[in-house]
This record gives structure tokens, sequence and C-alpha cells, in this order.
């Protein structure tokens, strides 16, 4: 095998576990979309917030220090135990529920019926709000995520297809948090699907994303769905924020990535969670393969604009995405 | 409560019990707009109760208060003999009381047998854990319900469609799924909003004695609206007419069709 295509199939690797990270911040999106046709601007800072919140549990920080410490004149910052990984997981988890709860409780059990453009707003508000929080809650520094994850390539890749080139092919480079990740969000998929086809609350939840008075009529409490759904997504921006933070530290850009799963949802659909999954994996490869292949010609950096640019040809040529909904107007 | 004696048998043979619900003296408005004036009706256990009137009347309004969906803001609601406190529609749902819409709906993107078996979910009381799980109780509810949801289905005869998206399904069997989804909750009290509205009359033959054979086997207690008095005369054992938001006759197919103020109504004779 010629040195070139092997490096063109390691790129094209690199790629799809990029495209995983995509998928995986799309995913949420998708979620909270089908059930209540709200787009969740904040679902990146979600993963932000849930990603700091795992950090500062573990590190036994203590919450909203910096505001006790200015009212009362104390000076606490740690608790001074250290949570393990997955006691402080689990405490998350039951923290972003009660967001989920908070979040149907206060902002939209009032914005019922309210135009699309409406709850649009009132997300964007809502990510600040978050934003906010997660600086007063946990400071701003940069933290690391010790959750024991594998880091750095693999060795025991390398060194198996190390012979399969020529003199100058040093065996595949494959980071192993990737393939931790890609692991990771298969499992994460399967069990969102089997969730959705299989138990009462999954079908409610599909009868919810078809049809509000159908749904109100068969007993099903929209409250209660809306409430899971954002649970779910929450449960999705945890995992996207520990599989990011792992990757390049709990930081506030972290954020930003809810703009990487935009041209994601362009390709996959709004409304198709394999929609997610795909399109955040041709995303993924398509902007590595073309650094790799056009972006010395165009003098690189092509990743920063491929993915917008690739969904802007989606919206001219196919607006519903990959596997959306067909948009049938009724003459 | 009510003049008539508790519980009698009809000249075909079936019973029909003491009141299920009881409305008492409903008024509903919109704005300025009354659109139910201080209406008074039971609906007895067992029985085909009909809710007729012109375009406009106020019939639609009059289900959707019985079934939770609109707010009076007058009267009461007794169902089962106990006052009904203010409730969310979905709440009322899981008292037993199921209704199929006037324009059809139904879960579009879903198949007919799920669409079918979210009227079950009621019945399914493993919670979310247990659920997520999927082991032991919740295995068995599942097949327990799909068992019910498979009768319904025979019943009803759209065996042949169970695994097609209710997308793809033509009216009249769209209308056929809303109503195996209602019956498939096993309700106390089945509420149909024009169950024949827009077919032809084949298909307006076929709903009907599906009507009827609901009512006779299973017994269930059906209140429905219907704005073709033909069809209803034959359903029904007993009939509510509403014109402009008020009750303007009350009683057997018989007593009504001879009410003055029910032929002006229908001929379209002039309000003083």
């Amino acid at each position: 095998m010629s040195t070139d295509f092997l490096y063109l199939v390691e790129v094209l690797i690199n790629g799809l576990m990029a495209g995983v990270m995509y998928s995986l911040v799309a995913l949420g999106f998708v979620l909270i979309f089908k059930a209540s046709g709200i787009f969740n601007y904040a679902q990146g800072v979600m993963a932000l917030f849930a990603a700091l919140t795992l950090a500062g549990i573990m590190e036994g920080q203590v919450p909203f220090a910096h505001i006790i410490n200015a009212i009362l004149g104390t000076n606490i910052h740690h608790f001074g135990w250290h949570v393990p990984a997955v006691l402080a997981i689990l405490m998350t988890i039951v923290v972003m529920v009660g967001f989920a709860w908070g979040v149907q409780r206060f902002v939209f059990r009032h914005l019922v019926g309210q135009e699309p453009i409406i709850l649009f707003m009132a997300t964007i508000g809502l990510a600040y709000f978050l934003e906010g929080v997660g600086d007063l809650m946990w400071g701003s520094d940069i933290k690391t995520l010790a959750l024991g994850l594998p880091q750095g390539g693999s060795r025991w890749l390398e060194d198996m297809t190390v012979g399969w080139g020529g003199d100058d092919f040093y065996g595949f480079y494959i980071d192993k948090l990737d393939m931790v990740a890609t692991i990771v969000a298969i499992l994460l998929v399967a069990s969102l699907i089997a969730f959705s086809q299989y138990t009462k609350h999954g079908r409610a939840m599909r009868a919810v994303a078809d049809d509000h008075q159908a749904a109100l009529s068969v007993g099903i409490s929209l409250n209660f769905i809306w409430i899971l759904v954002w649970s779910l997504a929450g449960f999705v921006a945890l995992v996207a924020g520990i599989m990011w933070g792992a990757k390049s530290g709990v930081q506030f850009s972290l954020s930003m990535i809810a703009l990487k799963a935009l041209p994601v949802l362009m390709l996959g659909g709004f409304t198709s969670i394999p929609g997610a999954i795909v399109g955040g994996l041709i995303i993924g490869m398509g902007e590595k393969l073309f650094e790799y292949t056009v972006g010395s010609l165009v003098g690189g950096a092509t990743e920063n604009w491929f993915a917008y640019v690739l969904a802007l040809l989606f919206l001219v040529f196919r607006p519903q995405g990959l596997f959306g909904e067909r948009i049938i107007e009724r003459v | 409560m009510n003049a008539m004696a508790d519980s009698y048998v009809t000249e075909d043979g079936r019973t029909i019990g003491g009141v299920l619900m009881d409305l008492r003296e409903i008024t509903l408005r919109f704005g300025g707009v009354e659109a139910i004036k201080n209406i008074s009706f039971d609906i007895r256990e067992g029985e085909i109760r009909a809710i007729i009137g012109p375009n406009g009347a106020g019939k639609s309004s009059m289900l959707n208060v019985i079934s939770g969906f609109y707010k009076p803001q007058e009267g009461e609601v007794y169902f089962r003999g106990a006052l009904r406190p203010a409730m969310k529609p979905y709440q009322v749902a899981r008292q037993g009381i199921a209704r199929t819409f006037q324009n059809i709906a139904l879960f579009e993107g879903m198949t007919v047998l799920d669409n079918i078996m979210t009227g079950r979910l009621n019945y399914m009381k493993a919670g979310i854990i247990k659920q997520a799980i999927w082991k032991g109780a919740a295995e068995r509810e599942e097949i327990e319900n799909r068992a019910h949801v498979e009768r319904v289905i025979d019943f009803l005869d759209i065996q042949a469609i169970r695994k097609t998206p209710v997308g793809r399904l033509p009216y009249g069997l769209k209308k056929r799924v809303e109503l195996a989804r209602a019956l498939a909750a096993d309700p106390k009290l089945l509420l149909l909003d024009e169950p024949m509205a827009g077919m032809n009359v084949e298909e307006k033959e076929d709903m009907s004695r599906f009507i009827l054979d609901v009512n006779d086997e299973f017994g269930t207690t059906i209140a429905l609206i219907e704005h073709d008095m033909g069809v209803v005369m034959d359903l029904s054992d007993r009939v509510v007419v509403m014109d402009y938001g008020r009750k303007i006759g009350d009683g057997t197919p018989d007593e009504v069709r001879g009410n003055q103020e029910v032929i002006d109504a229908y001929l379209g004779v002039a309000h003083d």
C-alpha cells in the first residue's frame, strides 16, 4: 500500500472521530427541537455548565464561593475533599435534571404557544444566564477534568500498523480519547434510540413530538415530557462536556462548540437523531479531508469555514437535510 | 338529579345504567362571545348520546369542556358521582375519558400500532428507571398491553395496516385508527367529534357499525357530535340539540324529531 493512501486513511479516521464530537453536541439540539420545536441556543452552554459542575464537584469546590466570601467576609474556596468521578457524575446529572425542571417551570411554561422566534430568543437569554451562573458558581478559571480518561496517541495501534507502508510511514496516529469518545457516543445513541422506541416514556416523547393535542388526549402531560427531554438534553450535554473538556480543558470557549453543531444540523436535519450522527461524521471527515487535500493550496485553516460552506450548499440544494422531514406545502 | 329510573333495558336488549356524567349549567365564553349558554344534560352509563346542531352551535365547544380542553366560566361537571375539580386535558384522559378530534389528531410519523399503543400509556405503571433498564415488570406490562391493542386492531379490522406509518393512510382509515387509539384506553366515556365528517356513504356505514359494535360488545358509553341528523337518529339512544350555544331539545330521537324548535333550527327559521 502506498504511503499517501495510508495517510489519507488516517486523516479520514481522525475526521470520523472529530465528527463524533460534533454529533454529540448536535444530538442535544435534535432532542429538544423534536419534542418542543425549540431551537435551543443554550445547548453549548449547557455542555459547558455540566462540565464546570462536574469539575467543581470533583475538586470539592464550594459553589458560589465568591459571593459567600463577599457577603460574609469569609475566605472559603474548597471543602477540602475530593469526590470520586462516578459519584460526581451522578450529582451532576441531578443538577442537570434540576436545571431542566427550572427551565420548564420558570421559562417555557409561560411561553407555550408563542412564536418559534420568541422561544429562540428565550434560549439565547438562557444561554447567557447559564453562562453567568456557571461563572458565579465555579469561577472562570480553566479547569481540568481528571476523570482518568486515556490521553495521547495509541501506541498499540501505531505499532500494529507501522509495517503497512514504506519507510516513511510511521503507523496510524489515533487519539485514545477520541476512541473512548466514539465508544461512549455509540452507547449513548444506542440507548437513546432504545429508550425512545421501546419504553413508555419514549413512546410518549415521540407522541409529543408529533402532535400536542393528540398527546394530551391520551393522557400525556406535556410538562412532564418537556422536563424529561430537557433532562436528556442535559445528560447529552454532560457527555459532550466531559469529552470536550477532557480534550481541551473546561473553559468558557467550550460554549462555542454549539456553533459547530449548526452545520451538522443543516446536513442531518433538525428532527433526526441518526441525521445528527451522520451529519457530524460527514462534517468531521469532510473538513479533515478538505484540509489535507485542498488546504495547502489555499493557505490552510480551511477547518474554520469548511463546515459552514458545506451547510450553505445543503441549504440551497436540500433544505430539509439528509434525513429531515420533507417540507411539503399543500396548496 | 334525573327523572328517569336508575337503569333500564333498551328495545335491542342493552342495559342503560345510572348517570355517568352530569353537566350542570355550563357557560363558556370566549371574550364577549358566549359559545355555550347555561346548558345542562347528563350522559348515562352504556348509552350512545348524541349532541347535534347546525354549524357553530357550540357542539365542539361542549365536547372540549367534557374532555377538559376548555374550562367553562360557570357550571359544574360531575363524573361518576363526584364533582370534577378544574383539570388539565391529560388529567381528564387519565380519569378514563378518551376522545377523537374533528380534524384527526394522530401521530403521523408513528406506525398504526404505535399510535394505538399510546392509548395504553396510562396502564403502564413501571417508573422511568425501571423503563429505562427494561426488565421484568416493564416487559410484562408491554406484552399485556400489546395483547389488548391487538384485540382492538382485530375488532376494527385494521390488521393489514398495523405497521404502516399513519401519515400514509387515506382519510377514512385515519379516522378508524383514531377510534382505535381512543378505544385502546378502555375508556369509561368515549367522545367522538364528528366521527363521520368528510366520509363517503360506504365509510359512514362502516363507522356507524363500528360505533354500535363498540357500544354493544364493550358496553362503552359514547357521546358523539354530528351535524348530519340522519346518521345520528339511527345510532343514538338520546340526543341533545344545540343552536347558537343554547340547548333547544333533549330526548329520544323520536321526541327530538317532533320538536318544533329543532325543526326550525335545522330549516333555518329566523330567530327573534
